[in-house]
Parts: C-alpha cells; structure tokens; sequence
C-alpha cells in the first residue's frame, strides 16, 4: 500500500511539473550548478524529484522567484531574495516582530529564517510525518539550536539551556517520545511557530498575563481539576491575583509535581531566616523573621513562599519588596469572601486594629489545619480562640455580654460546652459551628447564621431531624402564615447557656419560656394541678411540651397532634398508664374565672365561696358578740370565785 | 340535787376512746391543712419554702395522703364508736337521734341560738346550756360534712383514673379540685379561728381548754358553762361514777403543750393564709 501511494506521489509530481519549470531545471537540475559567494562556492542545485513532491509544487519556480522571466533567459545572476510573505502573510509578519526575525534583523548569523526550518525547495507540509515541522518533529527541529552545546544555548540571552533534555523528561515530552502522542505539546504549542516573543513580551504566548490562555488550549477543563485553588474564572479574568501554570508547573519540566524553581524558598529563607529582620510600618518595628521549622510543619509546607507571596517582582530588590499583604483568597476564595462580608471583615476593613484578620485566628506561617490537635481552629481549642475577644474583660465581650456569666463561660457549662470539654465530643457545636467559621455577623443582621429567619436551618446542621419536625408544626413559618413573632430554636433553648432538656432547669424554666407569648394558658395551667405542683419544684409534674409536644407541636385540631381527639389517650398515658376516654376530660387549662367556657367549675366555686363567706360571716358576727359579752362574764365570775374564796375563809 | 354525793371534783366529760379520736383529728387535721395550703397556695414563696423544709412535694403529698387514711380510720372508728354505744347502752333510735344528748340539731338549739344573742347584747341570761352547745354541734357536723366531702373529692383526685374508668366525666376532676380546695379552706379557716375561740381563745377559757386531753372538767366549771348538763348529770347515778380526782398535773402539762402547739401552728396557717390571700389577689 505504501508502494502504491508512493509511486502514485511520484509519478504524478513529475507529470505536474510545468513546461516552465522544466526550462528552470535545465540548468538547474545539473548538480555540478555553483556560484561564487562572498567567495564560498555554493550550490545552484534544485533537486527536481524533491521540488515536485513539495508542497510548492504547484507554485511554479517563478511564483516564488518573482525576477525571473523564463522567456528571457539566462536571468540575472544575483537574484532578489523570496519573499514568503507574498503568500504566508501573518505567519512573516509575527516572524518579523518574534526573537527569531529581530535577530535576524539585527543581522546575527545565528538567527533562523523561514528556509531554516521549513527548508527551500523541499518544503513539505506540516502534516507530513516526513517534514521538519511534523509534530513529532519539531523538538529536534528547535533543538537543532535550542540544545545543549549548540551555539545558540551559549548566548547569554537564552536563559534555558537544557531545554531539549528537560524536554524530552516532561510529561509532554513523554507523551510525544514515548506514548507517541501528536496531541502533546511541542515547542511551538506553547511558543507559537512563528510569534515567538520573549515572555517579558505582554504579547508573548508565554508571559505571564496569557500563559494560562495557551495552556487552557488543550487543558481546557484544568479549572474544574484546579476548583479548590481558583473556584471560578480568576485564572482567565485576574491572572495577576493568583499562581499561574508555569508557577507551579515549571515550564520544559512539566510534571505532575510542584516546582520550587523559579523563586526557590531557599532565597527567601536566605534573608528571612534572619530572625534581626524587620520592616518599619508606621513607625512601628515588624518582624520579618520566617521560622523555617513551624513552617516545615504547616499544613502549607507544600507551597513553596511564592505561592503565597505573589507579587514578587524580578524587576525589584529584593524580589519582594512591597509585596504586600498575602491575599488568601488565592486559594481560599470563598473564605475570604465570607470573610469580607462578616463583621470581623467589616471592621478590619474600616480601620478597626481589633479586629482579626486571617492570620489573627490561623497564624501567619504556622498555619495547621483544623484537624491538627494543637491548632488554634481544632474544634476543643475554638473556644478558647474566639474567647481571645469575646470574653469579659475584653472591650469587645463585654460590648456583647448577654447574660450574667459572659460567653465562654456560659458556652462551657452548656450542653455544647460540656460535650465539647467534659465528654470530649469533637462533633458537638462550638461557636463556629452556629456563627459559622469566617461569615460571622451580628444576629440582628438577615444574612447572619444566627439571626432568626436563619438560626432554625443552622441548628439543623446537626439537628436536622428536629428541624424536620420543627418545620412541620404550628411554629413554624411555613406552616403558620402569622404576623404574630414565631418561636425559634434559640427561643426555648438558649443560644450560650444551652441547657440539657431532661434536666430540671430547663423543665421549669420552658413554661416561661411558652409563657412569654402563651400567657393566658400558662396562667391557667398554674391554677390546675400539673402547673401547682410544678410550681413547687416538681420535675416530673407534666409541662407544656409533655402534652403538647416540644417541636412536633400542633393544634389540638390537628389529627398529628399529641391531643388530638386519636392521640390524647395515650400522650396521657406516659404518666397515667390507666389513662382513659373520660380521664383525658379532664380541663387541664381550666379556670374557674370563665364563665363562657366553663360554667360549671364557675358555678360550683361561686356556691363554695357563698358557703365560705356565709359560714364566715355568721359566725363572725358570733364572736364580735360574744367577744366583749365573755369578757364581761369573766369578771364576775373572777368577783364569784372570789367571794367564795373570801367566805372559806 | 340527788342524795348521792360526787366521788370528787373532777367530772370525766370525754371517755378515753372520744379522746384518742380527737388526737388522731387534730394530728391528721394539721398535716392536712400545712401540706394542703403548700399546693393550694403554690405560688406564694412562703409555701414553696414551706414545701422545701418539709422535703419537697413528694414529701408533702405523700404526708397528705397519708393523712387523709387517718382521718379515713378516725372516721370510720367513730361511726364503730357510736354504733357499739348504741348496742352496750340499748339505745333507741329516737333518742340516739332526738334525745337530751344527741348531736342531731333540734328545736331547742334555734332557741338557744335566740337566746345566746340576746345574751350577747345584754337582753338575756346566759341560756341554761346542755351537754352539747349548738356551736359544738355545728362543729361535729362540719368535721362529719367535711370528712365525706373533703374525703371524697379527695379520692376523686387521688384516683382520678379510676373514677374515670368508672364513668365519672373527666371534667367532674375538676369540679372535685375546687370542692376539695375551697372546703377545705372553709374547714381549716373554721377551725383555726372560730373553733380556736369558741373552744379556747373565749376569755372564760383562755388561753386553752384541756378537757379534750384530759377528758376532765371542774364540778364548778361545768356547773357555770353546761347548767343543764350538770343537773342532768347530778340526777343520774351512772353519771355521778364519772366524778373522780383531778387529773395528774402530768397530763395536764403534756395537754398544755400539745394544745398550744396545735394551737400556735393552726393560727400561724392561718395567718399565712390570709396574707397569701391577699397576696394573690392584690
């Protein structure tokens, strides 16, 4: 088959060559054709058979050599030099403004033309596997100049100098050596074939503002692979804010590991493991001094400084001079969006010094992972973090001191707190749980975790099954369109001193806590005998949400109420085992003061306080008359007994 | 005057058994009435600190409880009592019921009620009374009314689940609570005042009476306050063997004690009472 197609090519090419070229390659078809010059003999031979099979074929020789008239034979001896761009347009044109044609230019012999790499009459397409710019082709095509040892590599200017090695160990090379891979990247996939332009260049292929353009070419879905670090378009749209590819993926050694080339840390570390080092920021000494050790044990040790460190500048000295704060949102993108939003944001922002910044909670270059036992962000020792600020004492905790013993010390005596600290459950919720780690806002703000419309869904990150309940009963708001305030969770259980709800505290105290918007109720289960004995302490005395339920609540019309008509029985029936149809008649908000709704209990207690204040009165007006008639007789019959006393004398 | 002379001076007006009744009557009583008011009165910080020195109100409802079987027995004993009283003495039904000594109210108390006032403002003498004054007998029948009552309204709340399983309407629990509660406070209000002074606190009585303790009354004494019993007794031979010595100054000292005991306890009740009373409904 190879044979045929062969010959095919061949045969053909020699029938297509035109009348006109033959007349060219009569003369220069003979291989002993030379010229003299700048007094080097140099060869006037175009091979005929490798001109027919070029891709110019069909451009007759005159089509490039323009000067020439083949009817006016024999031409000038020194002819005009081709001009490719009579055809190949842009291509010469970015060639003219490429490193390739300034130098060309400039005059040095080093530098490539067009026939350097594409070849004269030989010229073959570049998706012919036989010609120099093939694909497969192409690294030894550059390397022809860009490999060790070669002239080019000697030139100061060209600062990579293993280039083809480098190369051919990357994993592009790998691809296109070893796995025979066309669609990898050559040289020119990145450098362009003819705009090749230093990466200083801002129209450069390579620099810094567009690198991510060329390698978003073939690794068109990197961002998804790259979500954590870029989470959006900020590789295509803000280059300047984050690493871009070469950064991480050096350029000719491109592996799927991180690179420490370009800025290696050990330049950094050269000055900043000084621990003298200082800057002067308003006055004011600040450290500079990077301690190497805690930062090898960082949860960032991975990173190499200029990851983090982005604007560093090779035209400076040093490199990061005015570097400026790290901006975390590199990588952490939509923390510190959070952030900007949440109050410690807002005041940082505004100029408040109290105010923590990433760095005040994570630490600068020690930063562990939450995970870590001894990080400040592990879930035992975030009290404690957040209680730098929050605590009494501190301007800021007592600005927002809620309740008599102060934030931490309420949290660590509640139910979360207790787990947390005392039974050592690293799931239970510590402040960041409910006012989220870095979108903290104050409670009366909508957007808040905390804030009512919000505090419901939060608590259910734990609680979702309570939550499930709660959104189905008769506080909730989707159930319940009222324009009456609806409970929420921190409304029964309290946000820092949250109690344990089997606990007596908190069973007598949620009857006040219904109370507060049940009043009239409350004040009636008071007068029966569940809220009587409660209030003399009893714990087990039935309270509100015993019957009513706590979070699954409805009205008793309800058929899923704990009371309704279906359910009563037996809700009474957890402390009345022989609870019946007529025991639950019983009025447990009954009230002898309504005549309307209970004229019975009104009618019998009116006929009990006619009986008492009818006994009371008569005998009353018994005694006042008895009273100072008895003391009278006393006295006579002190005389009497007297007297008698007297005659037995 | 009969021609057989008393043995002494000391008349046994209260046999011993009638005594040891009202023993159990005044201990259940006050039990009662302390740890009833407590939950009456729930809401008053005295009681609740009331509840708590008597260890809470598990503590204060098992004592009402078991009260409430005491004044059960003491009730039942009674009415044994009375029942073998009229057996031993062949007592017929009509003069258990209308006799000279029966508790049963007659003719004679309304004209004794009549007579007793005009006493009181001066237009009489003092009426001729007899063993049972019409004061003493509506104090029998308020404990005999409020017993059954209080007791069985008492039950109701006690076992409300069976009275309900029975038929009973669950809101007759209701009913009960303000039945037991306000007769209840009737009860303790009559007792510790006006029984207090009818009994004790008269001035021809004060400071207390111990003849329910003691069970005996001076000739002189009974003479002066019961004329008509003391003619009656003076007629009757049988009755003039209840005449013997005084009572040991022993017993007299114990009564003494425990009356004013009692006493002291039901006035501080009712004191607290009318200051949660007034409290409540400020």
């Amino acid at each position: 088959m190879k044979r045929f197609l062969l010959f095919l090519l061949l045969s053909s090419a020699v029938l297509a060559q035109s009348k006109d070229d033959q007349i060219c390659l009569d003369c220069h078809g003979d291989k002993t054709l030379t010229t003299n010059r700048n007094g080097k003999e140099f060869s006037l031979f175009v091979n005929g058979k490798s001109f027919a099979s070029s891709v110019h074929e069909e451009v007759s020789c005159t089509g490039c050599h323009s000067d020439v008239d083949p009817s006016n034979l024999p031409h000038n001896e020194k002819l005009e030099k081709v001009n490719c761009a009579t055809c190949h347009e842009q291509p010469v044109q970015h060639y003219e403004r490429s490193l390739h044609g300034q130098a060309y230019k400039k005059g040095k012999s080093l530098a490539p033309t067009c026939a350097t790499c594409h070849g004269k009459h030989d010229i073959l397409s570049s998706k012919n596997t036989k010609a120099r710019t093939y694909v497969m082709n192409i690294p030894s095509l550059c390397g022809q100049c860009h490999k060790d040892g070669t002239p080019v590599s000697g030139l100061s200017t060209v600062s990579e100098r293993k280039v083809l090695n480098e190369y051919s160990e990357s994993i592009h090379g790998e691809g296109l050596f070893k796995r025979g891979l066309i669609v990898t990247a050559v040289c020119t996939s990145c450098h362009t074939s003819h705009d090749i332009l230093p990466h200083e260049n801002q129209f450069s292929s390579i620099n810094r503002n567009n690198i991510v353009k060329t390698c978003l070419q073939c690794h068109r879905q990197i961002e998804t692979v790259h979500q954590k670090v870029i989470n959006g378009k900020l590789w295509e749209n803000q280059p300047h804010k984050i690493p871009v590819c070469i950064e991480c993926h050096a350029p000719h050694k491109v592996r799927r590991v991180f690179y420490t080339d370009s800025y290696p840390d050990d330049m950094c570390m050269k000055c900043h493991s000084n621990k003298d080092l200082y800057k002067v920021v308003d006055g004011k000494k600040v450290s500079l001094f990077v301690n190497l050790t805690e930062f090898k044990g960082s949860v960032h040790t991975v990173n190499s400084c200029v990851k983090c460190h982005t604007n560093v500048n090779q035209a400076k000295n040093p490199v990061c001079k005015t570097s400026g704060k790290v901006d975390c949102s590199i990588c952490h993108q939509s923390q510190v969006e959070d952030y900007n939003i949440s109050i410690h944001g807002q005041k940082h922002y505004g100029g408040d010094k109290s105010a923590p910044y990433c760095v005040d909670c994570h630490s600068s270059h020690n930063v562990q992972s939450k995970k870590a036992v001894n990080s400040p962000t592990f879930a035992r020792n975030v009290p404690e973090l957040c209680g730098k600020c929050h605590r009494e004492g501190k301007n800021i905790g007592m600005a927002i001191d809620e309740h008599d013993k102060g934030i931490v010390a309420s949290y660590k005596e509640s139910i979360h707190g207790k787990g947390l600290l005392q039974s050592g459950l690293m799931v239970t919720a510590t402040c960041v749980d409910c006012h989220s780690s870095h979108k903290e806002l104050p409670f009366k703000d909508p957007r808040s975790t905390v804030n009512r419309n919000n505090i419901s869904a939060t608590c259910a990150q734990c609680h979702l099954g309570i939550y499930e309940k709660f959104k189905v009963s008769i506080h909730s708001s989707e159930v319940n369109k009222t324009d009456k305030k609806l409970p929420v969770c921190n409304d029964c259980h309290f946000s820092h001193e949250i109690n344990r709800v089997d606990q007596k505290d908190f069973r007598q105290d949620i009857i006040q806590k219904c109370g507060k918007c049940h009043e009239d109720v409350t004040e009636t289960y008071f007068d029966t005998f569940h809220g009587k004995v409660t209030k003399l302490g009893s714990a087990g005395a039935a309270k509100c949400y015993d019957c009513h339920g706590s979070h699954e609540i409805l009205p008793a019309g309800n058929p899923k109420s704990m009371l309704s008509r279906k359910n009563i029985i037996e809700t009474c029936r957890t402390c009345h085992p022989n609870s019946n149809r007529k025991f639950v008649g019983y009025l447990t908000h009954a009230t002898h003061h309504d005549k309307e709704r209970y004229p019975v209990l009104f009618y019998t207690f009116w006929a009990m306080v006619s009986l008492l204040t009818g006994t009371f009165l008569f005998f009353g007006v018994h005694t006042l008359l008895w009273f100072p008639r008895a003391l009278k007789e006393r006295k006579r019959l002190r005389a009497k007994i007297k007297e008698s006393e007297e005659s037995h004398e | 005057m009969s021609e057989n002379l008393p043995k002494g001076k000391y008349y046994e007006r209260f046999d011993a058994y009638s005594r040891f009744l009202h023993l159990l009557i005044i201990t259940s009583f006050i039990s009662l009435a302390i740890t009833g008011m407590i939950i009456k009165f729930s809401g008053v910080g005295i009681f609740q600190f009331l509840s708590d020195m008597l260890g809470g109100y598990a503590v204060t409802g098992f004592i009402h409880r078991f009260a409430a079987v005491i004044t059960f027995i003491y009730f039942a004993l009674h009415i044994f009592y009375l029942i073998r009283k009229k057996k031993q003495k062949k007592i017929s039904f009509t003069y258990f019921f209308k006799g000279e000594n029966s508790l049963v109210p007659n003719k004679k108390d309304l004209e004794e009620l009549w007579q007793t006032t005009k006493w009181f403002v001066g237009k009489a003498p003092r009426p001729q009374y007899g063993r049972w004054t019409y004061w003493e007998k509506f104090d029998y029948w308020a404990v005999f009314w409020g017993v059954a009552v209080i007791g069985f309204s008492g039950l109701l709340l006690w076992f409300p689940e069976f009275f309900t399983s029975i038929g009973l309407p669950g809101w007759l629990i209701n009913v009960a609570t303000i039945i037991h509660s306000d007769e209840a406070l009737l009860a303790v209000g009559f007792i510790f005042t006006y029984h207090f002074f009818n009994t004790h606190f008269r001035p021809d009585k004060f400071p207390i009476d111990t003849v329910i303790f003691t069970g005996k009354v001076h000739i002189d004494e009974l003479k002066e306050d019961r004329p008509r019993e003391y003619e009656q007794i003076m007629q009757n031979e049988e009755l003039l063997e209840k005449f013997g010595d005084a009572p040991s100054p022993l017993l007299v000292k114990v009564a003494r004690i425990f009356g004013f005991t009692a006493l002291a306890i039901g006035i501080s009740l009712v004191i607290l009472i009318i200051y949660s009373m007034i409290f409540l409904y400020q």
